[in-house]
């Protein structure tokens, strides 16, 4: 739907402060970015501070540790199927390595895996490719050019954005592979933007010191994906690929070592297991939970199933506490609500505004500086655009860019966005977006090295789903960035396993059964089930006339 | 919340719209995808991002009384009453295999994987048909005269939905043919970033080594010093802008 009478009306004030503040954009004016401390005293206004958001996990290895409700509620449940049901005896499938997740991060860790001479079974929940990689949109981060940065100055942007807490061996591999992450992908055929000269084109981000965003328009993260997967396709023949059968159990071996999965194929409803020398989780993250009711921009699948799996054979979690809030989702049209607007339209000058037309914060703070700046300025400051449900938004004012940089700007360098408004009769060229922070990215997971290796032997992890390179705040770009560097690592730890460390054993499940009496010990017997597959969207007045029907957790 | 729940959509006035033939009525806010939602379907396939960029999610409708076909993407198209929907989740395509390292970056590479492309009788539908609004035979045409740049280029919004391949007359998988010349296009046509082949040498020949070593071993106030202290790059300055001090650079 276009926008109504009462926003266009207020559109006029933006519209009214646009020539000044595009004025001071081409003279380099900009609100002076937040100290460390006023950093930490904006973040008060931050989701993952508030303190009822959040309890103390009463079962399994990371027990006693505080993180959101609605990861809680997966990690204290039982078991979707009763291990004993399972027949282990005879696998459906037996390869080298198994990759959970169909994703950027499970992708490149089945061709890595596949080209150090490994089988692969490559087993996705839904499509191969349906995965946050597909939409993210801005861009990839690294150190390309020499002449104003290095790995040594992505490091320190990635340790400030993640307030420090990062784990540096992480971070320092995220920086130093992330070049030749680029070179890997320019070879696969991804089309980065770039001059006539073959000069990557490259923007700021939220919290970076130079200039070192990469991009494909702004559908980056589909160009990614769309390319690797066609490469992993042209592998058919040690690359095998199962949709729409997400892993519900990781199965160990009687070595302790991770020897497969227990997969679900949610078509046939029967449940099968794959044996395999080494697995990589790479399930990606837990958007589609709806954190603290937030809106979000996962895609369907995202439900933290892979920390579930790897928490149940006892891999901690760590930096789960602190989730990550895209500070730009779309808040109206309210049919696109959550959908991320790209931290590039900042990145491109447009600038934030409140409901009287002014800026309130600088617009390439990192991210949760940014988001909760937002939030306290329509919650705390009722500086906030009213939509016409009665929610709040700030103006992202695209327009300048058109301004800034000439006009057609917009149409061209986000073709995405501008067919997505054009849909509901808005030209994002000539009207600014109203935008809300939206669920975004688990910046904690999985405990790992910077090898892919979990404390659980023959279990690597890749993307999302692992915690510690981002610390407490991933930075934009270094998402795509984390899975192509990580999931090649993953794939070629996995594959160097089987050759030295791999022994093979009979297979168990007994993890599960001990977890399912840990849950049940710890006093909760509501017949929780994890982990979660998909999202619950049943109306509860249709839930109620099913009168027939069986749900397991979410799935009918 | 990204339901079908939320207590104004609930309110909002209801029109009919017909799921594979039988009627239901639904807020007339909502996309297609949570109008089957709200009617109690629940997705195993047909539903992927949510976005409007995995391509999961292609629907065919019709309207009342008008002979046209219409697309869309289930999570992009708000409802309208009294339309007809199907979703096309899945629709069988020819794909041919290719070793990408070894492929030509000619059109003949393409020719020799899809000769099919020349049972193109270019009557459109496939453009006609594109929920993205993709120039489809444009691109195809662009591929049969030979042009790989312009083919790449025209078809880069392209989500593989596959709705082209299901109204072809010449039975072509036009995406498929798309996503080879966009490959080769990239990795093999567009100049290579001489910038970055330098960048990765360098950090094979340990030169940044140290100076990471020294970061890694900082204490929290170190690092915060530095971190503070380091130079930011103008926001709308030219590419060529160098920091003043060369510390940490090659």
């Amino acid at each position: 739907m276009p926008y109504t009478p009462e926003l266009k009306e207020l559109i006029k004030v933006v519209e009214k402060t646009r020539p000044e503040r595009v004025a001071k954009k081409r003279a380099g004016e900009e609100i002076p970015f937040l100290s460390l401390d006023e950093r930490k005293e904006r973040l008060n206004f931050h989701p993952d501070f508030k303190e009822e958001g959040r309890r103390e996990l009463k079962v399994g290895p990371s027990k006693g540790y505080g993180i959101a409700h609605e990861i809680a509620d997966l990690l204290e449940a039982g078991s979707r199927v009763a291990p004993e049901k399972v027949d282990l005896s005879e696998p459906a499938y037996e390869t080298d390595v198994l990759v959970i997740g169909g994703g950027g991060a499970g992708t490149s860790a089945s061709i890595l895996a596949s080209q150090q001479g490994a089988n692969v079974i490559m087993a996705t929940k839904l499509r191969h490719g349906d995965a946050n990689t597909m939409m993210a949109e801005g861009g990839i981060q690294a150190a390309s050019k020499g002449h104003k940065d290095s790995p040594y100055y992505h490091y320190l942007d990635v340790m400030g954005g993640g307030h420090f807490t990062n784990v540096p061996e992480l971070a320092e591999t995220l920086v130093n592979n992330a070049p030749d992450a680029i070179r890997w992908l320019e070879h696969q055929g991804v089309n980065f933007t770039k001059n006539s000269d073959g000069t990557l084109e490259t923007i700021h981000g939220g919290g970076t010191s130079r200039k070192r965003m990469h991009y494909a328009a702004d559908i980056t993260g589909a160009e990614i994906m769309r390319t690797i997967r066609d490469e992993a396709r042209n592998m058919a023949d040690s690359i095998q690929v199962l949709e729409f059968s997400p892993a519900v159990e990781l199965v160990l071996n009687e070595h302790g070592h991770c020897a497969g999965a227990v997969l679900y194929n949610m078509e046939t409803q029967e449940y099968f297991v794959v044996k395999a020398k080494a697995v990589v989780l790479a399930t990606g993250g837990c958007g589609r939970l709806h954190i603290q009711g937030f809106m979000t921009t996962n895609h369907y699948g995202a439900t933290a199933d892979g920390i579930v799996l790897g928490y149940r054979a006892g891999v901690p979690v760590s930096f789960l506490h602190t989730v990550q809030y895209h500070p730009t989702g779309i808040v109206f049209p309210e049919q696109a609500e959550g959908i991320l607007i790209t931290e590039k339209f900042r990145g491109s000058g447009a600038n934030l505004v409140n409901v009287e037309g002014n800026q309130f914060v600088n617009e390439r703070e990192p991210r949760d500086v940014e988001a909760a700046s937002i939030i306290k300025e329509c919650v705390n400051d009722g500086l906030g655009v009213p939509t016409p449900t009665g929610r709040l938004g700030i103006w992202l004012d695209s327009p300048m860019i058109e301004d800034l940089a000439g006009e057609g700007t917009v149409k061209r360098e986000f073709p995405g966005k501008y067919i997505l408004y054009k849909r509901f009769d808005i030209d994002i060229s000539k009207e600014p977006m109203l935008i809300y922070p939206t669920l975004h990215y688990q910046n904690g997971g999985l405990e790992f090295q910077q090898t892919g290796e979990t404390r659980v032997p023959g279990l690597f992890v890749a993307g999302e789903v692992g915690g510690g390179i981002h610390g407490a705040n991933r930075l934009m770009g270094n998402s795509l960035l984390d899975i192509i560097v990580f999931g090649r690592i993953a794939g070629t730890s996995a594959s160097q396993f089987i050759q030295n460390g791999f022994k093979d054993g009979k297979l168990t499940l007994e993890h599960v059964a001990k977890y399912n009496a840990e849950v049940e010990a710890a006093g909760i017997t509501d017949g929780r089930v994890a982990p979660a597959i998909i999202p619950d969207y049943t109306e509860p007045e249709v839930r109620e006339r099913q009168l027939t029907a069986h749900y397991v957790g979410n799935v009918r | 919340m990204d339901t079908a729940t939320l207590t104004e959509e609930v309110a909002a006035k209801t029109i009919p719209i017909y799921i594979m033939g039988k009627r239901y009525e639904v807020p007339e806010t909502l996309t297609i995808m949570k109008a089957m939602e709200h009617s109690g379907y629940q997705y195993i396939r047909g539903c992927g991002c949510r976005g409007g960029i995995c391509g999961a999610c292609a629907t065919v409708y019709r309207k009342a009384g008008d002979y046209k076909i219409y697309t869309g993407l289930a999570c992009q198209t708000v409802v309208e009453p009294e339309m007809y929907l199907t979703q096309i989740p899945f629709y069988p395509a020819n794909r041919a295999s290719y070793d990408f390292e070894s492929a030509k970056p000619t059109a003949e590479t393409i020719y020799e994987l899809y000769p099919e492309l020349f049972r193109c009788v270019a009557c459109n539908s496939c453009t006609k048909v594109c929920p993205m609004d993709v120039e489809v035979l444009d691109y195809i045409s662009a591929l049969k005269r030979g042009d790989i740049t312009a083919a790449a280029e025209i078809s880069f919004d392209c989500i593989q939905c596959g709705l082209c391949a299901s109204r072809c007359m010449g039975e072509m998988a036009q995406y498929h043919m798309a996503q080879v010349a966009r490959r080769i296009q990239g990795g093999k046509i567009a100049p290579k970033a001489e910038h970055l082949e330098k960048m990765c040498g360098d950090i094979d020949a340990g030169t940044f080594t140290d100076v990471l070593e020294a970061a890694k071993v900082m204490t929290e106030d170190e690092l915060k010093k530095v971190y503070t202290e380091r130079e930011m790059e103008p926001h709308m300055g030219a590419d060529e802008w160098a920091p003043a001090s060369n510390h940490g650079l090659a």
